[in-house]
C-alpha cells in the first residue's frame, strides 16, 4: 500500500468503557487487503470463541478497500460479527455512503466491542469518536432516528447514519442496520447486535485527499473504468428496471418461489414485475457514493387521508428483487400498492425483508395446517395475499406479545423446531432462503456460502446455464464452480467493489487499480487471498459449531419441480460434501 | 436566454446545473474535481452534492455561480481572490491566501469550499472536469454573456 495511507488506521471503540484508540495496521492491510479479508482477521482476534453474539464481547467490524473512495464502486462496507441468527459467522455487505465516509473519516476498520448501559450513538470524525446520548432516540423508527441525527450533526453529503429501528432494540436476530434510508446491512442481524449494545446509531464523516502511485496513470485506468461503468450491457440491468427485472424472468423460467414454495410461478407475477413498478410507481432514481449506476429505485406511494379530505401522504419506498419476493410472491401479495406498504412497514421497523417474508410465509402455513393457532399469533388469521394482517403480524414479530411471535423474531428455523412444520422451514444454515428456486447448485450455494446467501457463489447463475445447454454437470463440477466463484468473490469484498460490477472488475482490471495504489499483485497472489479468506471464514464458523453435516433441506424444496426438474437431496449433498471436502 | 443576448459578445465559459432533479446523489462529480490534482478523495472538491433533508427528496447541488461582482472577492483582505476576466467569478492566489475563511462566509450559496488538509479555500475555476462524469447531464459548461446570471 502507499506510504501514509490512513487505509491502515483501525478504529476501536469501547462501548462499555467509552474510549477508543486507533492501531496502525498496516502488515494486515498489506497481507489482506481490506473488506472481507481485514474483517475476517479482526474477527477471529476480537470475538472470544464460544463469544454470546448478544453480549459485550460480540465485536462488530465494519472494513473498507484500498480502492474506496479511488476508484469507482470500491462502496461497500464489509460488516462481520457473531451472528445472533446463525450462531456463526455474521458477514453483511451495505453500501449507501458507508464505505466512502469511513475512508473519508481516515479509516480502513472500526471495530466496536463493549456494551453501553443506557442508549448511545456514535459520532466519529477525524478527530475520533464523541458518544451522544440516544435516549430521546430508543424507540423510534429508524427512519426518524436518521432524520434526528441528520439534522443535530454536521457535514451533510459527507456522511453515513448507519441506524436501528425497533426490530434491532427487541432483539429480533434477523434485524437490520439500515444506512442512508435505503441501503441496509440486511442478513443475519446486525440490527440485533447494535440493539444488544444499546448502540442506536454511528454517523461516520469526513473528507479528505487520498495519494495514487501515478496521476496521470491514474485519471486514464479511472477514465477506462468510469466509462465501462457508463456504457456496459452488464450494468444495463441494474441501471434501468433494476434488480426488480428479475421478477418476470424468473418466474417465466419456475423458479419463484410463491405462497411459501406451494408454487415456482406466481400466477399474479406481472402485477408486481419491475415493468409495472416503473411504468406505475417509480419515482426516483438514487445512488451508493462513487457509483454513477443508480441501481437504488424508490418508489412513490401517495394516499390519501382517510378522515382528512384533500389531504395525501406521499413517502418514497425503495424496492428490488429480493424484497419483492419474500413480501410479495411469498406471501401471495399481488398489489404493488399494498406491497409497498408491507416495505415500508419492514423498513421502519428495522427487518431483513428477506427473512421477514419467509417468516410471515411459514407462519401462514404453520396456521392453515393447523400447527399453530389464533392464541399464538394474538389473534391473527394469517392467509395468502392478507396484507392488513401481515402488516400487524410484522408489528407483533417486533413487539412479541406470546411465545410463538418470541420464536418466530428467531427465524423459521427456530420456530419449526418447537411448532414443527421444518418440511416446509424455508432455511439453510439458518439463514431464510432467497428467491431462487432455480435448481440444486442454487440450493447447494446456499448451504456451501459462508454467508447461506445467493450471492456467496451464485449456485442459482449455474442452474440457469445448466438449463440453456441442457447438460447436468456432476456434483463435483458444480462444487469447483461454486468454490472458484465464491474465492473470486472474497477478492472483490476483500476491494469492497460492489458484485454488480463484478463483470468489470475483471482480474486484469483489478490488478490494475491495485498497482495504482501500492499493491504489487499478480493473479495468482489474488487467487490466493481469495481461497485464504474464504478458508479464514470457514474457519471461524467451525470454532463457533458450524458443521456442514448437520444442515437440512427443507423436504419442499424436493417436492416442487424446478426449471432443472425434479431436485434431488442426494444430488445437492453431494456437491455439498464435494465442496466441503475441498475448502 | 433573452433573444436579444444573441449579440452580445461571449464572456467565456460557466459551470451550470442544468437540473438538480436529474442527480442521483452518485457525487461523481466531486471525485472528478478533486482527480484536477492528480489526487483522490474528496478534499479539493469545488463542487458538492448532499440531499435535500434525505436522498428521498432528491439532492442539492452546489457550484460556484460565477458572479459578477464576487462577494468572496469583496471581503478578501489580501486581494489573493481575483475577478476572472472572462466567465465571472474569481481565482485563488494561494500565495497571497492568508486562509482567514472570510470568502467560506461571505458566498451566499456556500460555493467557496474549505480545504482542511490545506488551510485554504476552494475554488471553482469553471474548468468543466465535473461535467464529463456527470452522466445523468446535471452539469454543464457553457459560454455566457456579460450581465447574464
Amino acid at each position: 500500500m502507499i506510504e501514509g495511507d490512513p487505509l491502515s488506521s483501525v478504529l476501536h471503540i469501547d462501548l462499555s468503557r467509552r474510549r477508543f484508540c486507533v492501531v496502525n495496521r498496516e502488515q494486515l492491510f498489506e497481507n489482506h487487503i481490506g473488506g472481507a479479508g481485514v474483517a475476517i482477521n479482526l474477527l477471529k482476534e476480537e470475538c472470544p470463541k464460544g463469544a454470546n453474539p448478544l453480549g459485550p464481547e460480540n465485536p462488530m467490524v465494519f472494513a473498507v478497500g484500498p480502492l474506496t473512495g479511488i476508484f469507482p464502486i470500491a462502496s461497500k462496507t464489509v460488516a462481520m460479527f457473531k451472528s445472533p441468527h446463525t450462531g456463526n459467522l455474521g458477514e453483511s455487505h451495505a453500501g449507501g455512503r458507508s464505505a466512502v465516509a469511513i475512508r473519508m473519516a481516515g479509516y480502513g476498520a472500526i471495530v466496536v466491542k463493549g456494551a453501553s448501559s443506557t442508549p448511545v450513538y456514535l459520532v466519529i470524525q477525524r478527530g475520533g469518536v464523541e458518544f451522544r446520548d440516544a435516549s430521546a432516540l430508543w424507540g423510534m423508527t429508524s427512519v426518524t432516528a436518521g432524520r434526528a441525527i441528520r439534522e443535530e450533526e454536521p457535514s451533510a453529503g459527507n456522511r453515513t447514519i448507519m441506524r436501528i429501528g425497533r426490530a434491532g432494540e427487541k432483539i429480533v436476530s434477523y434485524s437490520c442496520v439500515v444506512t442512508e434510508t435505503y441501503r441496509h446491512f440486511g442478513r443475519l442481524g446486525l440490527g440485533a447486535v447494535f440493539g444488544s449494545k444499546k448502540l442506536k446509531a454511528i454517523m461516520i464523516a469526513g473528507k479528505r485527499s487520498l495519494k495514487v502511485k501515478d496521476a496521470i496513470q491514474y485519471r486514464k485506468t479511472y477514465q477506462e473504468i468510469f466509462q465501462s461503468l457508463i456504457e456496459s450491457l452488464a450494468m444495463k440491468k441494474y441501471h434501468e428496471l433494476g434488480t426488480a427485472m428479475n421478477i418476470h424472468s424468473l418466474n417465466e423460467l419456475g423458479a419463484l418461489p410463491t405462497r411459501n414454495l406451494e408454487a415456482a410461478r406466481f400466477e399474479l407475477a406481472e402485477e408486481i414485475s419491475g415493468e409495472r413498478f416503473a411504468e406505475k410507481y417509480l419515482g426516483r432514481r438514487i445512488a451508493c457514493a462513487h457509483c454513477p449506476v443508480s441501481c437504488i429505485h424508490l418508489a412513490t406511494l401517495r394516499e390519501p387521508y382517510e378522515h382528512e379530505k384533500y389531504f395525501y401522504k406521499s413517502r418514497a419506498i425503495c424496492y428490488d428483487y429480493e424484497p419483492i419476493y419474500a413480501i410479495g410472491a411469498m406471501t401471495g401479495i399481488s398489489s404493488i400498492n399494498r406491497l409497498l406498504k408491507l416495505l415500508e412497514e419492514i423498513e421502519l421497523l428495522g427487518l431483513d425483508a428477506i427473512s421477514a417474508g419467509v417468516a410471515l410465509a411459514w407462519a401462514t402455513e404453520a396456521q392453515l395446517t393447523g400447527l399453530i393457532h389464533e392464541s399464538d399469533t394474538a389473534g391473527l388469521r394469517l392467509a395468502w395475499g392478507e396484507h392488513d394482517t401481515y402488516a400487524r403480524a410484522l408489528r407483533f414479530l417486533v413487539e412479541q406479545p406470546t411465545d410463538f411471535y418470541r420464536a418466530l423474531a428467531r427465524g423459521v428455523d427456530h420456530a419449526s423446531s418447537i411448532y414443527g412444520g421444518e418440511d416446509f422451514a424455508l432455511a439453510f444454515g439458518g439463514n431464510e432462503m432467497p428467491g431462487y428456486h432455480t435448481g440444486p447448485a442454487a440450493y447447494a450455494s446456499y448451504m456451501t456460502g459462508m454467508r447461506h446467501s445467493h450471492l456467496d457463489s451464485a449456485g442459482y447463475s449455474l442452474d440457469q446455464k445448466s438449463c440453456l445447454s441442457g447438460k447436468m454437470q456432476s456434483a463435483e463440477e458444480l462444487a469447483d464452480d461454486l468454490l472458484s466463484e465464491e474465492s473470486w468473490r472474497q477478492i472483490l469484498s476483500s476491494l469492497v467493489i460492489c458484485y454488480f460490477g463484478r463483470e468489470i472488475y475483471s482480474t486484469k482490471v483489478v490488478l490494475s487499480t491495485l498497482r495504482l495504489v501500492g499493491y504489487e499483485f499478480a493473479s495468482d497472489d489474488l487467487l490466493t487471498i481469495g481461497k485464504e479468506t474464504l478458508a479464514a471464514k470457514h474457519e471461524f464458523k467451525k470454532r463457533e459449531g458450524f458443521d456442514f453435516k448437520k444442515l437440512r433441506i427443507p423436504k419442499r424444496v424436493l417436492e416442487i419441480a424446478s426449471p432443472t426438474g425434479q431436485i434431488s437431496a442426494d444430488y445437492i449433498s453431494d456437491i455439498v460434501d464435494s465442496y466441503y471436502s475441498k475448502i | 436566454m433573452p433573444a436579444d443576448s444573441q449579440a452580445a459578445p461571449t464572456f467565456g465559459k460557466r459551470l451550470f446545473v442544468i437540473d438538480s432533479e436529474l442527480c442521483v446523489g452518485c457525487q461523481c462529480c466531486m471525485f472528478a474535481c478533486s482527480r484536477r490534482f492528480g489526487e483522490a478523495g474528496l478534499a479539493k472538491s469545488a463542487i458538492h452534492v448532499r440531499s435535500a433533508g434525505g436522498v428521498e427528496r432528491g439532492f442539492v447541488v452546489i457550484v460556484c455561480r460565477g458572479c459578477e461582482d464576487p462577494p468572496c472577492e469583496r471581503v478578501c483582505p489580501t486581494d489573493a481572490l481575483q475577478r476572472r476576466v472572462n466567465g465571472g467569478g474569481v481565482f485563488l492566489n494561494m500565495d497571497k491566501c492568508i486562509g482567514c475563511g472570510n470568502c467560506v462566509e461571505a458566498c451566499t450559496i456556500g460555493a467557496v469550499f474549505w480545504d482542511e488538509e490545506m488551510h485554504k479555500p476552494t475554488i471553482c475555476v469553471h474548468c468543466g472536469l465535473c461535467v464529463g462524469f456527470c452522466p445523468y447531464h446535471v452539469l454543464e459548461l457553457r459560454q455566457v454573456q456579460r450581465g447574464q446570471q
